[in-house]
């Protein structure tokens, strides 16, 4: 093992700095644009540009460093830690929307009913309405689109479930074959994760379509609608981006990187894969299925 | 223990000197403004965040005084109600965001390295991207005051619908500008975990640390769980406000009260994000000073794991009017008042550190004492608060007003500052002045309390906070608060003196031990910290012989 002394302190970097002017640009121009500003969409779209650039920049730099030997046990450790905690930053970060969702279903949309000491609510606020869920009658929908339906768990989310569940087995596969040193494996395995993956996200668009356009079930469709979407669409997006990662994973692969003991970046990705596989469960028993 | 005081001093020369020597192949800092804005080196990440809490604290400090000089008589004088809303809500997200959590990092930034005898922190070019969000995150916070509509004028609280159905058009920055806040202290978090976790000298065990690392290793995992909760709550205000969600409107089934839960959630270990660091720094000055080592060293960290644990399912005795069942209104109020067991384990380990100590009173140790005394008083009006039937006369006024003042200013900020006394000869080698800095302290001191203390007498008679003008029976104290006030913003004119002074003319400093009886592998290092330190670890003789609290054999 190498010692402490080889413990990698990076020179001064401008990739820091380049993100924070990117991030700014983008949610700058992105609030600026919501309120029908053009120059804040531009502003938006270059924000996310450079953001692009950054995160390639700043990774590419980071693999170079990496496969030319610049990281030891510890520095590995170090991202370890970090991704890890990093993880359980988003768990939590999905945590206030399931809160959310727990909250309306068990106690506010109880209480607009006239449950526990709220009788007087419902009577005097909205005494036509009835607390059920899925929640397709809204107190007062003036503002909202009545669903005529919601997505059935046993048809398209069933299938989303198998899939994920199955690409994480794949990933495990390449995972083992990156072990023991079988490259095809390593890389079959990727290419099969990542084409589940595409199939997963190809489900999830059709499904939205027919919430869309057949249900009437719209991110607008009362707090069912938001919290569906909101819920499903974080995890969508978190499915886009591992994807993606996988992607840059299957390049690298392909390019002979990663050796059968020292393989972070694989790693990282695949914790992160199974992150949003677990979210996905989650999802699928208490959005979809309950 | 085998080795002698010489072997030690030996060890401590030669880290000394293996400065000296290997300064060549070193590179120091580089040349210019680029120095600061590439930088990967801890202590210049450090400075940097001081500086921009800093400079926040002057501002957030200016909308106090703003406050202030409108509450000066009753009626209107100075300013709009709408201004005076936008006062109130950005000098409370300044502070919390932009002053007292930075300042902190800062502190970690500078200190967390030195302190565990590590070369930096785990991930440098990430630790300048946590401090780089932060300009651009309160630029944005502070550009909303600029915009049409005017800033964000509900509380630092933002509660819904106050936020969303009826904020101005500026909210959508606001709410980014969180999202970049969050996110920085976020990553801030993150390192300071793989820090500790990783970096720490290889014989220093968990229980070997010294409290400031304890403290802000458990902060951490508080931002950690607590921050993106905030940013899922800022996130669903943002889709209520643009995208027809309803999470907080009543009429499609969701509930303003459902926010209040969010927020709180993560606002209350937030307000344990901005004292346990406090802790940490005033248990690391109180031994210095009464040159006793620290009493009840493991109690200290388990009572601060056991408050950060707390933390997370006391959120709801902020909101016992906002409706709530009486079993969660009980639940809620008996956890609330379970932290005073583990604080009371602190103050207690505090006062019993000086307990017939050889006490000195240097400015640091001044600071430090004030903290034990006035964190105190308002612990004590926390647990006023935390008693549901008592709050429902509290709720809401100038009481819970002065009640976090008490912990932010005369807690938070006042640990800041006596860190940034205790340390600062180290970070410049320079002695600040003395004498102004004593006088400094006195003026703080009396004028923070002729500030805070009658807006006590001021809540309990019934004056509402937020609001711009008061009834006649609220004239006197309103007055006496203000030029409390007044004489509490100007102490920072000379704070700033002394410092810059400091930093500029100050009494070269040569001993790295600037403190005769101070404890730590930080004073260790030569004086002013070279820009490199800790290439080699400590040994395990060093570690313990620099700890600042008894070992007992066998047991660390």
């Amino acid at each position: 093992m190498q010692s402490r002394l080889d413990y990698f302190v990076p020179e001064g970097s401008y990739w820091p700095i380049l993100g924070s002017v990117g991030m700014a640009a983008m949610l700058g121009g992105f609030a600026s644009s919501l309120h029908g500003n053009t120059a804040g969409t531009v502003s938006m779209i270059l924000g996310f540009g450079i953001i692009i650039f950054m995160v390639f920049g700043w990774i590419g730099q980071v693999i170079n460093e990496s496969e030319t030997g610049t990281y030891n046990l510890q520095v590995d450790k170090s991202f370890r830690i970090g991704m890890g905690w990093f993880i359980f930053s988003e768990v939590m970060f999905f945590a206030a929307f399931f809160g959310a969702l727990f909250y309306a279903r068990t106690l506010s949309v109880p209480w607009l009913g006239g449950d526990g000491n709220n009788l007087y609510t419902g009577e005097v606020l909205w005494p036509e309405f009835k607390s059920v869920w899925p929640l397709i009658q809204m107190p007062d929908s003036t503002n909202f689109t009545v669903p005529k339906g919601i997505i059935e768990a046993w048809h398209i989310p069933a299938l989303n479930t198998l899939t994920l569940l199955t690409s994480g087995a794949t990933l495990t596969y390449a995972h083992w074959s990156l072990m023991n040193k079988n490259r095809i494996g390593l890389i079959g395995g990727l290419i099969a994760t990542i084409i589940l993956g595409v199939i997963f996200l190809g489900l999830q668009v059709a499904e939205y379509m027919e919430a869309y356009q057949h249900l009437d079930l719209k991110l607008t469709s009362g707090i069912y609608g938001s919290t569906f979407f909101m819920l499903t669409g974080f995890h969508g997006l978190h499915v886009t981006l591992g994807t993606i990662m996988l992607i840059v994973i299957l390049m690298r692969a392909i390019r002979g990187h990663f050796r059968e003991d020292r393989h972070f970046g694989f790693e990282a990705v695949a914790w992160y894969w199974h992150f949003v596989d677990v979210v996905w469960l989650g999802l699928f028993i208490v959005v979809y299925w309950l | 223990m085998s080795t002698t005081t010489t072997d030690l001093q030996n060890e401590i020369d030669a880290i000394e000197g293996s400065h000296i020597s290997h300064n060549d192949h070193h590179h120091g800092p580089e040349k210019g403004l680029m120095r600061w804005v590439k930088t990967t080196n801890h202590k210049d990440i450090g400075t940097l965040y001081i500086w921009f809490a800093f400079t926040m604290l002057l501002i957030g400090g200016a909308m106090a005084m703003v406050i202030r000089a409108e509450l000066f008589q009753p009626g209107l004088q100075l300013v709009e109600p709408q201004f005076f809303n936008q006062m109130t809500t950005l000098h409370g997200l300044i502070m919390v965001f932009g002053a007292i959590m930075p300042a902190f990092v800062g502190l970690a930034n500078w200190q967390i390295p030195l302190m565990i005898g590590a070369k930096d922190m785990a991930l440098p070019r990430m630790n300048n991207w946590s401090f780089w969000i932060l300009p651009f995150a309160g630029a944005m916070l502070l550009s909303t005051m600029f915009m049409q509509g005017g800033g964000p004028a509900f509380g630092w609280t933002f509660y819904a619908p106050l936020s969303t159905t009826f904020a101005p058009a500026s909210t959508d920055y606001f709410i980014f500008a969180i999202h970049m806040l969050g996110f920085s202290s976020i990553m801030g978090a993150i390192n300071v975990i793989a820090t500790i976790m990783n970096m720490r000298a290889p014989d220093m065990k968990l229980m070997d640390m010294p409290l400031f690392v304890w403290t802000w290793f458990i902060t951490a995992f508080l931002l950690i769980a607590a921050m993106p909760v905030l940013a899922g709550a800022v996130t669903m205000m943002l889709t209520d406000r643009n995208f027809g969600t309803s999470f907080f409107d009543a009429a499609g089934g969701g509930d303003p009260v459902l926010f209040q839960h969010i927020f709180w959630f993560f606002g209350h270990p937030e307000v344990y994000i901005m004292i346990l660091p406090a802790f940490g720094i005033v248990s690391q000055i109180i031994p210095t000073f009464a040159r006793k080592p620290l009493f009840g060293y493991s109690s200290m960290v388990y009572a601060t794991a056991s408050i950060a644990l707390l933390s997370f399912v006391v959120w709801g005795h902020h909101m016992f009017l906002a409706g709530m069942p009486i079993g969660g209104q009980l639940y809620f109020m008996y956890a609330t008042i379970l932290i005073s067991v583990p604080t009371g384990v602190k103050v207690f380990n505090w006062v019993t550190t000086m307990w017939r100590g050889s006490m000195s009173f240097e400015t640091p140790m001044l600071w430090a004492v004030a903290f034990v005394i006035l964190f105190t008083i308002g612990g004590f009006s926390g647990l006023m608060l935390g008693i549901a039937p008592a709050d429902i006369q509290y709720q809401d006024t100038y009481f819970v007003v002065a009640h976090f003042h008490y912990v932010l200013v005369t807690g938070a900020l006042f640990s800041i500052i006596a860190a940034v006394f205790y340390w600062l000869p180290k970070w410049c080698g320079r002695m600040y002045n003395e004498k102004l800095a004593k006088i400094h302290f006195w003026w703080a001191i009396i004028s923070v309390n002729v500030l805070f203390f009658p807006q006590h007498f001021l809540g309990l008679a019934g004056m509402p906070r937020r609001i711009p003008d008061y009834s006649l029976q609220f004239a006197d104290f309103n007055m006496i608060s203000s030029i409390g006030g007044f004489a509490f913003g100007a102490s920072f004119i000379l704070l700033t003196y002394i410092i810059v002074d400091c930093i500029r003319n100050g009494e070269p400093v040569k001993d790295a031990r600037v403190w005769e009886s101070a404890k730590g592998l930080e004073w260790t290092v030569p004086t002013p910290a070279p820009y490199h330190t800790f290439d080699k670890p400590p040994s395990k003789e060093l570690i313990l012989a620099e700890s600042s609290h008894i070992h007992v054999e066998g047991v660390h």
